[in-house]
C-alpha cells in the first residue's frame, strides 16, 4: 500500500471555491460538509415537525391539526430526524470528514461510492417531505407497522418506502467505505490499535449497518409488494403474519439505536481528551466495548416487542440479552468519568456538551435497562416513558455529542472560532429546554399516556404543556447557535492549525486542510491521546514533525 | 475504590497533585449516596392506583429500579459536576493533567459490579414476571385455543383436540396461573376505533368492561382490523390485540372503582380518542349489572357455558 | 446542474489517480456488499421458515413443490461456477481464447437457468397472490432470478471487455475478478434457497 504523493491532486478538474459544495465532488472533507449542512437542513424541518407536534399537544384536544396530519407529521418527524438527521450526520459527516485524517489517508477507500452515497440523501429527503404536500405522507409512524400501514393511504406509504429504502443504500455505500478505508487504508506503520477511539466506533457501527440495514430493505420490499401487488406476507386477511414484519424491522431498528449512538461514543472519546487535557482512560476496555456492544446489539431486537404476542422464552433472552448491554456500556461511562478525574478540564461549549450528553445518556441508559425488564416494559411500552426514554438517548445523548462535535471542530472546518458566549448561551438554552421537555414524559407513561396520540386526559395537560415549553426552548436555543454558525464563519477569531492543542491527526495540518490533508507525507500519531507533558514539547511550533508524536510525546 | 487508582504516577508537589478523597469521605458519600437512592425510590410515588393483584408486585419491582437508578445517576451527575468545579482550567494554567491511560483493576471493577447488578435486576425482574402470571402456558387449559398439529415456536402447545375454530391459537400474553377455576372469561374484539366486551357467561355485549372486585378476568382478545393494544395503567397490564393471532390477558381486580382503558399501539386517526373504561364493582353489585344487562335469556345464560376448562 | 455534469467527468479523471495511489480495494468493498446483500436474503430466508412454522395454509395448498427442474437449475449453477472459474484461471495465464469462450459458456448456462426458471414460474399451479407460500416462493425465487440477470449481464459485459484492447486483461483482471465473486455468491444463494424452499 502506498500512500499517494500530494501533488496528485493540484490539477484536478473539481469546481473550486463554495461551488464544490453543490458539486458531485470526490474530496472527503467536501463530503463530509455536505452531510452536515444537509443534516442540519432536515434537522429544522424535523424540528418544525416536532413544534407542531407539541403544540399539537399543548391542549387535551386534537384542535391544532387534523388527525390525519398529526399521524402524517409524527410519522415524518420519526423519519427524517433518524434517517436525514442523526444516521447521516454522526455517520456520513464527521466520519466522512475524520475518518481519513484518522488513518493518514488522502482520501476514503471508495471516493465515488461515497459521493454516490451523499447524493442519494437529497432525493430521498425531498421525496419524502414532498410526499406530504403532493399526495399525502405515510400516517403508519416510523415502524409502519402492517397492517395500518397496508389501511393508510398507499401512495404515501409507497413514497416513504422508496425514500427509506435510498438512505438504506446510501447507509449501507457509506458503510462499506468506513470498513475499507480503517481496515484497508491505514498509513503504513499505523496499528489498529493506535487508532483514534472515533475509528473503532465506526468501525463497529458500520459493521451493524451493513448487517442489519439490508433486512430493512428487504422488509420493506415485502411490505410494498403487500400495499402495491397485493401479495400476503403481513396481512392476516390474506394469511400472513404481522409479527414477522416487526421480527424483521426491529432487527434493523434496534442496532439502528446503536448506529446513531456509536459514533456519538466515538466523537466523545475525541472530544473529551483534549479538553481535559488527559489521555482517554482505559482505551483496550474502550475498544472491546465497542465490539461487545455490536455483537449484543445483533441479538436484542425483541425488547420492543414484548406485547405483540411473543413467547415467554423469547421474552426472556431478550430481557437479559439488553440488559447486558448495560454493562459494555457502563464500562465506557466510567471510562469517560476517569478521563474527567484529575485533568483540567476547559469549560467550553464543547466540554459542556460532552458533560450534559454523560448526564443525559446516563439517565436515559438507566429507564433503558429498566424497559428491558419484560414485567416494566409491558406496563409503560408504547406510552410517553419510552418517547421520553429515547429522546433522552438519541436526542440528549447523540444531538447533544452533535452539537459539542460543531464546537470542537468548527475551527477545523472553517479556520474560524465559534463564538464561546453564544455557545455557553446555547448549552444552558438547550440543556434547560430538552430536559424541560423530555423529563415529565417519563411521568406522563407512567401514568398513563400513550404515544402517538393527538389528544389525551385531560389531567395530563400541565406537564405536557411544561414539555411544550421546554420543545419551544429548545427551538429558541437554536437561534445563537445559528447565528453563530453563520456569523463565525466570516468574523470568527482565527483559529490556527491546532486552537486545541490537539494530539490526534486531524489538527496536524492547516485548517481548513488542503484537499491532499497534508503537504507531504501524513504524520505517524501512534499515541492520539498522549496527552499529559509538559507546555514546552506541545507547543505548536514542535507540533508538526512527527517524531515528536511517535513517541516523544509520552511520559 | 478511587481513591487509591487514582494516585498520580509522577511524584508532583503535593500542593500541585489531586486531594485524594480518603477512604472515610469515599465511604460516607457512597452511604449517603445509596440511603438517598432508596429514600428516592421507596417514598417519590411516580405511579398510579395500584388496582390489580399484579400492580403491587410491579411496584415493588419498580421501587427497586428506581432506587438502583436514583444511585447510579446521583453518582454519576456527581462526580461529572465535582470533576467540573474540582478539575477546571484555571485561568493562566496551560499544563495538562496526569498522564494516567488506564487501570486494570478499576475496568475490572466496573465491569464486574454492573454485571452483577444486571444480573440481579434480571433474576429479581424474572421472578416478578412469573408471579404476575408472565411465564405460565397459553394454550393448555382452556378448550378455545385449539390448533393443528404442527411446529411451533412456542414450547408451550398443547395436543390438538380437534376443535372447530383451528386459528384460535393464543399468540401470547399473560395467561392464568394453574389451578384458577374460578376466572370470568371475556371476549375482547378490538377494531378501529373502539374495544367491544363480550361476555360469554351471560351474552352480554359492553363498550365498557364491567369486572367484579377479587375475581380473575382473562381477556381473550382479537382484533378486526389493525394492531391495538389494551392497556390498563392501573392494573399496570398491557398486551397488543393483533389481527390473526390472538392474544390473552389474565388480571385480578383489587380495588373497585373505573379506570381507563387505552389503545397503546397507533391504530390510525382517531387513535387517541380510541378509549374505554374498566369498571371494577364489588361482586354483588357486578351480580346486579350482570342481571340487569343480560339478554332475555337471562336464566339460561346464567348456567355456565363454560368454555373454560 | 451544469455544474453538477461538468464535475462528474472531473470526477472520472480524480479517480483513475486515485486507484493508482492505494491498493485496490474494489474486491474487498464488493465482498462487504455481498455480505449486506447476503443479509437481505436471510432477512428473507429467516421470514420463510417463521411462515412455514407457525402460518397454516389455507386447505388445499401444499408446500411441496417439483423437483426435477429446480434439480437440474441447481446443477446448471453449479457448473456454471466450475466454467467461470475456469475461465478465471485462463485469464490469469493470458489464453484469452479459452477464457472468452468459457465465459460465454458461462451465460449460457446462466441464462438456461432463468429460462428453467420462467418454465417453472409458468407451470406452477399457484400464482403471486394464491397465499402466503406462493408469495414467498415468488418473492424468494424472483429476487434470486433478478441476481442471476444481473450476472448475466455482467458476464456478457466482461464478455466483450475481454475482447482485444479491451479493459479486462490478464494484468488488469478486476472485472472479471468481481463477477466471478459475484456468481459464486448467487449460486451459493442458489444453494441455500434450494435446500431452504424445495428440499425442506
Amino acid at each position: 500500500m502506498t500512500v499517494a504523493s500530494p501533488n496528485d491532486f493540484q490539477d484536478s478538474l473539481q469546481p473550486q471555491g463554495w461551488l464544490r459544495y453543490f458539486s458531485f465532488s470526490l474530496d472527503h472533507k467536501v463530503i463530509g460538509l455536505q452531510y452536515l449542512v444537509t443534516g442540519f437542513l432536515f434537522y429544522f424541518i424535523g424540528g418544525a415537525m416536532a413544534g407542531v407536534i407539541r403544540a399539537e399537544l399543548a391542549s387535551p384536544i386534537s384542535d391544532f391539526v387534523s388527525r390525519e396530519t398529526y399521524n402524517e407529521v409524527l410519522t415524518l418527524h420519526g423519519t427524517v430526524m433518524i434517517f436525514l438527521w442523526i444516521v447521516p450526520v454522526v455517520n456520513g459527516g464527521f466520519g466522512n470528514y475524520l475518518i481519513p485524517f484518522y488513518v493518514g489517508a488522502r482520501d476514503m477507500a471508495f471516493p465515488r461510492l461515497n459521493a454516490v452515497a451523499f447524493w442519494m440523501i437529497p432525493p430521498a429527503g425531498i421525496l419524502l417531505i414532498g410526499s406530504y404536500f403532493i399526495t399525502g405522507a405515510a400516517q403508519s409512524g416510523w415502524t409502519a407497522y402492517p397492517p395500518l400501514s397496508l389501511t393508510t393511504p398507499a401512495l404515501g406509504q409507497v413514497v416513504w418506502i422508496v425514500s427509506v429504502l435510498l438512505l438504506g443504500g446510501s447507509s449501507i455505500f457509506g458503510g462499506i467505505n468506513f470498513i475499507a478505508t480503517v481496515l484497508k487504508l491505514r498509513r503504513p506503520g499505523l496499528k489498529l490499535m493506535q487508532l483514534p477511539m472515533y475509528c473503532w466506533a465506526m468501525l463497529g457501527t458500520s459493521i451493524l449497518v451493513v448487517l442489519s440495514t439490508p433486512v430493512l430493505a428487504g422488509t420493506l420490499l415485502l411490505l410494498s409488494f403487500d400495499i402495491v401487488a397485493h401479495t400476503g406476507f403481513f396481512n392476516p386477511a390474506l394469511g400472513g403474519n404481522v409479527v414477522v414484519y416487526q421480527h424483521l424491522f426491529w432487527f434493523y431498528s434496534h442496532p439502528a439505536v446503536y448506529i446513531m449512538v456509536l459514533p456519538a461514543f466515538g466523537l466523545v472519546s475525541e472530544i473529551l481528551p483534549i479538553h481535559a487535557r488527559k489521555p482517554l482512560f482505559g482505551y483496550t476496555t474502550m475498544v472491546y466495548s465497542i465490539m461487545a456492544i455490536v455483537v449484543l446489539g445483533l441479538v436484542v431486537w425483541a425488547h420492543h416487542m414484548f406485547t405483540s404476542g411473543t413467547p415467554p422464552w423469547m421474552r426472556l433472552f431478550f430481557t437479559i440479552a439488553t440488559s447486558f448491554i448495560a454493562v459494555p456500556t457502563g464500562i465506557k461511562f466510567f471510562n469517560w468519568l476517569a478521563t474527567l478525574w484529575g485533568g483540567k478540564l476547559a469549560l467550553n461549549s464543547a466540554m459542556l456538551f460532552s458533560c450534559a450528553f454523560i448526564v443525559n445518556f446516563v439517565f436515559g441508559g438507566i429507564t433503558g435497562v429498566a424497559l428491558a425488564q419484560v414485567p416494566f416494559d409491558i406496563h409503560v411500552h408504547d406510552t410517553y416513558f419510552v418517547v421520553g426514554h429515547f429522546h433522552y438517548i438519541v436526542y440528549g445523548g447523540t444531538v447533544f455529542v452533535i452539537f459539542a462535535s460543531i464546537y470542537h471542530w468548527y475551527p477545523k472546518f472553517t479556520g474560524r472560532m465559534l463564538n464561546e458566549d453564544l455557545g455557553r448561551l446555547h448549552f444552558l438554552l438547550t440543556f434547560v429546554g430538552f430536559n424541560l421537555c423530555f423529563a415529565p414524559q417519563h411521568w406522563l407513561g407512567l401514568n398513563g399516556m400513550p404515544r402517538r396520540v393527538a389528544e389525551y386526559d385531560p389531567s395530563f395537560t400541565t406537564l405536557n404543556q411544561i414539555s411544550s415549553v421546554g420543545a419551544l426552548l429548545m427551538a429558541i436555543s437554536s437561534l445563537p447557535f445559528l447565528y453563530n454558525v453563520l456569523v463565525s464563519a466570516f468574523r470568527g477569531q482565527v483559529a490556527g492549525d491546532n486552537p486545541w492543542n490537539a494530539l490526534t491527526p486531524e489538527w496536524l495540518t492547516s485548517s481548513p486542510p488542503p484537499v491532499e490533508n497534508w503537504i507531504g507525507a501524513a504524520p505517524l500519531v501512534e499515541h492520539p491521546y498522549g496527552y499529559g507533558v509538559d507546555e514546552e514539547t506541545l507547543s505548536l511550533e514542535a507540533a508538526t514533525g512527527k517524531d515528536l508524536w511517535s513517541g516523544a510525546g509520552r511520559r | 475504590m478511587t481513591s487509591g487508582a487514582l494516585h498520580p504516577p509522577d511524584s508532583r508537589p503535593a500542593a500541585d497533585s489531586v486531594p485524594i478523597p480518603s477512604s472515610l469521605v469515599t465511604l460516607l458519600v457512597g452511604m449517603a449516596l445509596v440511603l438517598s437512592g432508596l429514600w428516592v425510590g421507596y417514598n417519590v410515588d411516580l405511579l398510579p392506583l395500584d388496582a390489580s393483584a399484579n400492580a403491587p408486585v410491579y411496584d415493588s419491582l419498580f421501587r427497586v429500579l428506581f432506587s438502583i437508578g436514583t444511585i447510579l445517576f446521583l453518582g454519576i451527575v456527581g462526580l461529572v459536576v465535582f470533576s467540573l468545579v474540582r478539575f477546571r482550567r484555571r485561568a493562566g494554567d496551560h499544563t495538562d493533567g496526569l498522564a494516567i491511560e488506564g487501570n486494570l483493576l478499576l475496568e475490572i471493577v466496573w465491569t464486574a459490579i454492573p454485571a452483577i447488578v444486571v444480573l440481579f435486576v434480571g433474576i429479581y425482574s424474572y421472578d416478578i414476571y412469573e408471579r404476575m402470571g408472565g411465564m405460565s402456558s397459553l394454550n393448555d387449559h382452556s378448550a378455545m385455543h385449539q390448533m393443528p398439529a404442527m411446529e411451533t415456536m412456542e414450547a408451550s402447545v398443547s395436543s390438538a383436540e380437534g376443535g372447530q375454530e383451528p386459528a384460535a391459537r393464543v399468540w401470547g400474553g399473560i395467561g392464568t396461573g394453574a389451578g384458577e377455576a374460578n376466572v370470568l372469561p371475556v371476549e375482547v374484539t378490538a377494531m378501529q376505533f373502539a374495544f367491544i366486551f363480550h361476555y360469554p357467561e351471560g351474552d352480554i355485549t359492553s363498550g365498557e368492561l364491567h369486572v367484579p372486585n377479587g375475581r380473575p378476568v382473562e381477556l381473550r382478545m382479537k382484533a378486526n382490523d389493525v394492531i391495538h393494544a389494551f392497556w390498563v395503567p392501573q392494573f399496570r397490564l398491557k398486551q397488543d390485540v393483533i389481527p390473526g393471532q390472538p392474544t390473552v390477558l389474565t388480571f385480578t381486580p383489587t380495588k373497585a372503582g373505573s379506570y381507563p382503558i387505552i389503545c397503546a399501539e397507533l391504530c390510525g386517526p382517531y387513535h387517541g380518542g380510541m378509549r374505554s373504561t374498566v369498571i371494577v364493582h364489588e361482586p354483588d353489585a357486578y351480580d346486579a349489572w350482570l342481571q340487569k344487562n343480560s339478554p332475555v335469556t337471562a336464566t339460561v345464560a346464567s348456567a355456565p357455558s363454560t368454555p373454560t376448562a | 446542474m451544469t455544474s453538477l455534469a461538468t464535475s462528474t467527468s472531473a470526477a472520472e479523471a480524480v479517480t483513475a489517480e486515485a486507484h493508482e495511489g492505494h491498493a485496490d480495494l474494489r474486491l474487498f468493498g464488493l465482498a462487504t456488499f455481498l455480505v449486506a446483500d447476503g443479509m437481505t436474503f436471510a432477512g428473507f430466508f429467516a421470514a420463510y421458515l417463521t411462515f412455514r412454522a407457525v402460518n397454516p395454509l389455507p386447505a388445499g395448498s401444499t408446500y411441496e413443490l417439483e423437483l426435477l427442474l429446480p434439480s437440474i437449475n441447481t446443477m446448471l449453477l453449479l457448473v456454471s461456477s466450475y466454467t467461470f472459474h475456469r475461465s478465471g484461471r485462463h485469464l490469469l495465464l493470458g489464453q484469452m481464447g479459452p477464457c472468452r469462450a468459457w465465459l460465454l459458456l458461462t451465460a449460457g448456462l446462466g441464462a438456461a437457468f432463468l429460462a428453467g426458471q420462467m418454465i417453472e414460474y409458468f407451470t406452477l399451479p399457484f400464482g403471486l397472490t394464491d397465499n402466503l407460500f406462493a408469495s414467498t416462493f415468488y418473492a424468494l425465487t424472483g429476487f434470486h432470478g433478478l441476481h442471476v440477470t444481473l450476472g448475466v449481464i455482467c458476464i456478457l459485459l466482461v464478455w466483450f471487455q475481454t475482447r482485444q484492447g479491451g479493459r479486462v486483461t490478464s494484468a488488469a483482471p478486476f472485472g472479471l475478478e468481481a463477477a466471478e465473486l459475484y456468481w459464486h455468491f448467487v449460486d451459493g444463494i442458489w444453494v441455500v434457497l434450494y435446500g431452504i424452499l424445495y428440499l425442506l
